[in-house]
């Protein structure tokens, strides 16, 4: 149901409706324009997305492997590093009994050594099993001192060899702890623990030499700083936030530091012991290249949609506009069709009654005639001169009615054509030479304006006569005495078109829509009304057209456009 | 004057009633026929008796057998009887068929009697089937 009604509404959005109204032309326009932009932005928005994601992916990789390997390296120099302390403290251990490190000589000489080959080395200390300090080597006075409760000891004595994480101690100085379990030849537990400083860690860490801006540090899983580190504080500090679950390999996570800004961190987990190596770089020095590019690809991306919208926009408006041309003339066509019909159809029906009438027109003619004949036979007398006169005005009305179906019957019926090459100027100079009587006797003013090329055209001499003679004696009859009428000739193109100008009464534009309709005619009376209709008929069928302008009181202007025609054979 | 024998086919009684009476009264023999084959069996008659028409006059628009048809088988019949075709219809074309298919002139209804008369003359005389009269003054169209 809710289907259905989307689906309808979809197929209503994007109906092209009929008709002619403003309304359908913008239907038509906002259809188009959004289907043009979406069928091409569409597309484009998402190969810019898909481009954003790609690039944005195989940056991330780029970036993170050089971090990773960094990291690794580094945390493989603590190890070593750690490790090779712990050998060296395991060795002395074993390589030393219980009672030569107790006396405190021979750990002197033993510490004195080992100080030369072992940087950072701060003191040794011997412990017996109850936790005690039996000997002691090393810048503080710490023998006697009992660890019973220091976990280091406890650790150690569990797993045999130990490395502390930094601690302060009872030095105050950071510092881990490497711790070995020995035993003595009758079975006793010691320790021998060695106290290293950690500036070499701070060292490593230099080494691994990052930009600036990006920090690095040691610290342990729960997150006490073992280094210092230049956004988090000094060692023993506790960092603000989670560590990820610890991972041997480099891990990469995001965080946001305390300065606010936004950092790419890498970390790498010890196995031994409990130490976390992590390097953090701002995110913002990543990725003002990939900003840049985005702002670059964003440009592209909204000129590109600025175009084709533009482009769209440009292109359907030509689109519209065509078709409401196209329309206009269909129904321009239209109309026109529909008035020849309309005056064929009157000229049909015209030609049925003319030639209906014709008959009893005949019979009528010859009543009358035989009735003047009959009367011609008798002698002299009033009543016969009366009847007479009055037979004389039945046959004048017959003749005049002959007139009206001649007429009706030319103009309905196909009219025999016969086309010669003719001078369209000498045309008009024999009609004008049967109106010369009138020209003279109302002393019209007649400005003839004749083509200089001879206008020959392929056309029927006695119907051009016919139409000439129609137009010019109509201009006549809308004229004063001494009024003007202008007879031009022109060729053009597409043929020759002659235009009649009056300076008489004009028509009104009521008169204007019913010129060329039959029996239409304002000379009540004396005009039959066809005229103009068989005029217009000859020169339609003589292929050009006739066009009218009129104003009332103002005169009226008839242009009768005629083609060259095809020069028939000679 | 001379009797100048015509033949009317046209299935218009009223019209051709009148039109022979008038006629009459100029001395002119007419008869009438009201379709196309009667009016042929007249002119068969009438060549067998002796007294043939001087000419015909054809009526184009007829029931039946129309004026054309008609006028063909005059022609074969009777080659030497000018016949001249009266419409109604006012159309040149009708008029140019009927002088292709050999008639001597064609005039339009309705028609001035004294065309009429001096038409049909013109073509008879012209037919040789009336001798020539005596030249009249020329008149103008």
């Amino acid at each position: 149901m809710n289907m259905n009604e989307l689906r309808a509404r979809i197929r209503g959005f994007f109906a092209f409706p009929e008709g002619v109204d403003e309304t359908r032309y913008a239907h038509l326009k906002r259809n188009i324009g959004v289907l043009m932009v979406m069928v091409s932005i569409v597309p484009l928005c998402l190969m810019a997305l898909i481009n954003f994601h790609i690039y944005r992916s195989t940056l991330d990789r780029e970036l993170e492997a050089p971090m990773r390997g960094l990291v690794n390296k580094t945390k493989h120099s603590f190890e070593l590093y750690l490790r090779e302390r712990l050998s060296a403290v395991s060795f002395i251990a074993s390589a030393y009994s219980w009672d030569e490190l107790s006396t405190e000589e021979t750990l002197g000489r033993i510490f004195h050594i080992a100080k030369q080959e072992f940087e950072g080395l701060v003191d040794f200390g011997l412990i017996d099993e109850t936790g005690r300090q039996v000997a002691y080597v090393g810048p503080y006075n710490l023998k006697g001192k009992t660890y019973t409760d220091q976990p280091w000891f406890l650790q150690t004595r569990i797993r045999g060899s130990f490395i502390s994480d930094v601690f302060m101690g009872f030095r105050n100085v950071p510092h881990i702890v490497i711790a070995v379990e020995g035993h003595t030849a009758s079975g006793r537990i010691w320790v021998l623990r060695a106290t290293i400083n950690t500036d070499r860690f701070d060292e490593l860490i230099s080494h691994m030499d990052l930009d600036t801006g990006a920090d690095a540090f040691l610290t342990t899983s729960r997150g006490v700083l073992q280094t210092n580190s230049r956004l988090y504080g000094a060692t023993l500090s506790q960092l603000p936030f989670e560590l990820p679950s610890a991972s041997y390999q480099a891990n990469v996570f995001h965080v946001d530091g305390p300065d606010g800004k936004h950092y790419f961190a890498t970390c790498s987990a010890f196995v031994n012991p409990d130490f976390v190596l992590i390097a953090m770089r701002p995110v913002t020095d990543i990725v003002s290249s990939w900003y840049s590019l985005r702002t670059d690809l964003l440009m592209v991306l909204v000129g590109g949609v600025l175009l084709i919208a533009l482009v769209a926009f440009k292109l359907t408006d030509m689109l519209v506009q065509r078709v409401m041309d196209s329309d206009r003339s269909r129904e321009t066509a239209f109309r026109e069709i529909e008035h020849t019909h309309k005056l064929s159809s009157i000229g049909r029906l015209a030609a049925g009654v003319a030639h209906e009438i014709n008959n009893p027109l005949a019979i009528i003619n010859e009543k009358a005639g035989l009735m003047k004949d009959l009367l011609d036979r008798e002698p002299e007398s009033e009543i016969r001169s009366r009847l007479t006169k009055q037979i004389e005005g039945v046959l004048s009305s017959v003749s005049r009615c002959r007139v009206i179906t001649h007429r009706l019957l030319g103009f309905a019926r196909r009219m025999d054509v016969s086309i010669e090459q003719l001078d369209v100027n000498e045309v008009l100079r024999d009609v004008l030479g049967f109106l010369e009587k009138e020209v003279i006797k109302r002393s019209v003013d007649l400005r003839l304006d004749f083509a200089e090329v001879a206008p020959v055209i392929a056309s029927d001499r006695g119907q051009l006569q016919q139409v000439f003679l129609n137009i010019i004696a109509n201009a006549f009859e809308a004229i004063q005495d001494g009024g003007i009428i202008s007879i031009a000739s022109r060729t053009s193109d597409e043929g020759v078109s002659i235009t009649v100008q009056d300076n008489g009464c004009g028509m009104s534009s009521e008169t204007m829509s019913h010129l060329f309709e039959p029996f239409f005619t304002t000379k009540k009376g004396t005009g039959t009304g066809l005229g103009l209709s068989i005029t217009y008929g000859i020169i339609r069928k003589l292929g050009g057209r006739i066009d009218v302008q009129s104003e009332e009181g103002q005169g009226t202007t008839f242009t009768v456009h005629l083609p060259w025609g095809k020069r028939q054979e000679q | 004057m001379s009797g100048l024998r015509i033949l009317f086919i046209d299935d218009e009684g009223a019209f051709t009633s009148t039109l022979l009476e008038r006629l009459e009264l100029r001395n002119i023999q007419a008869q009438a026929a009201l379709d196309g084959h009667s009016g042929i069996s007249r002119l068969d008659d009438a060549a067998r008796e002796g007294t043939p028409f001087h000419a015909v006059v054809l009526d184009v628009l007829m029931p039946g057998m129309d004026g054309l048809e008609t006028l063909r088988h005059i022609r074969q019949r009777h080659p030497e009887i000018p016949v001249v075709v009266l419409t109604g219809h006012g159309s040149t074309r009708d008029g140019m068929r009927a002088m292709q298919l050999g008639a001597a002139d064609y005039l339009v209804k309705p028609v001035d009697i004294e065309e009429l008369v001096r038409v049909v003359r013109n073509a008879s005389e012209y037919a040789g089937t009336l001798p020539m009269q005596p030249a009249e003054p020329p008149q103008a169209d």
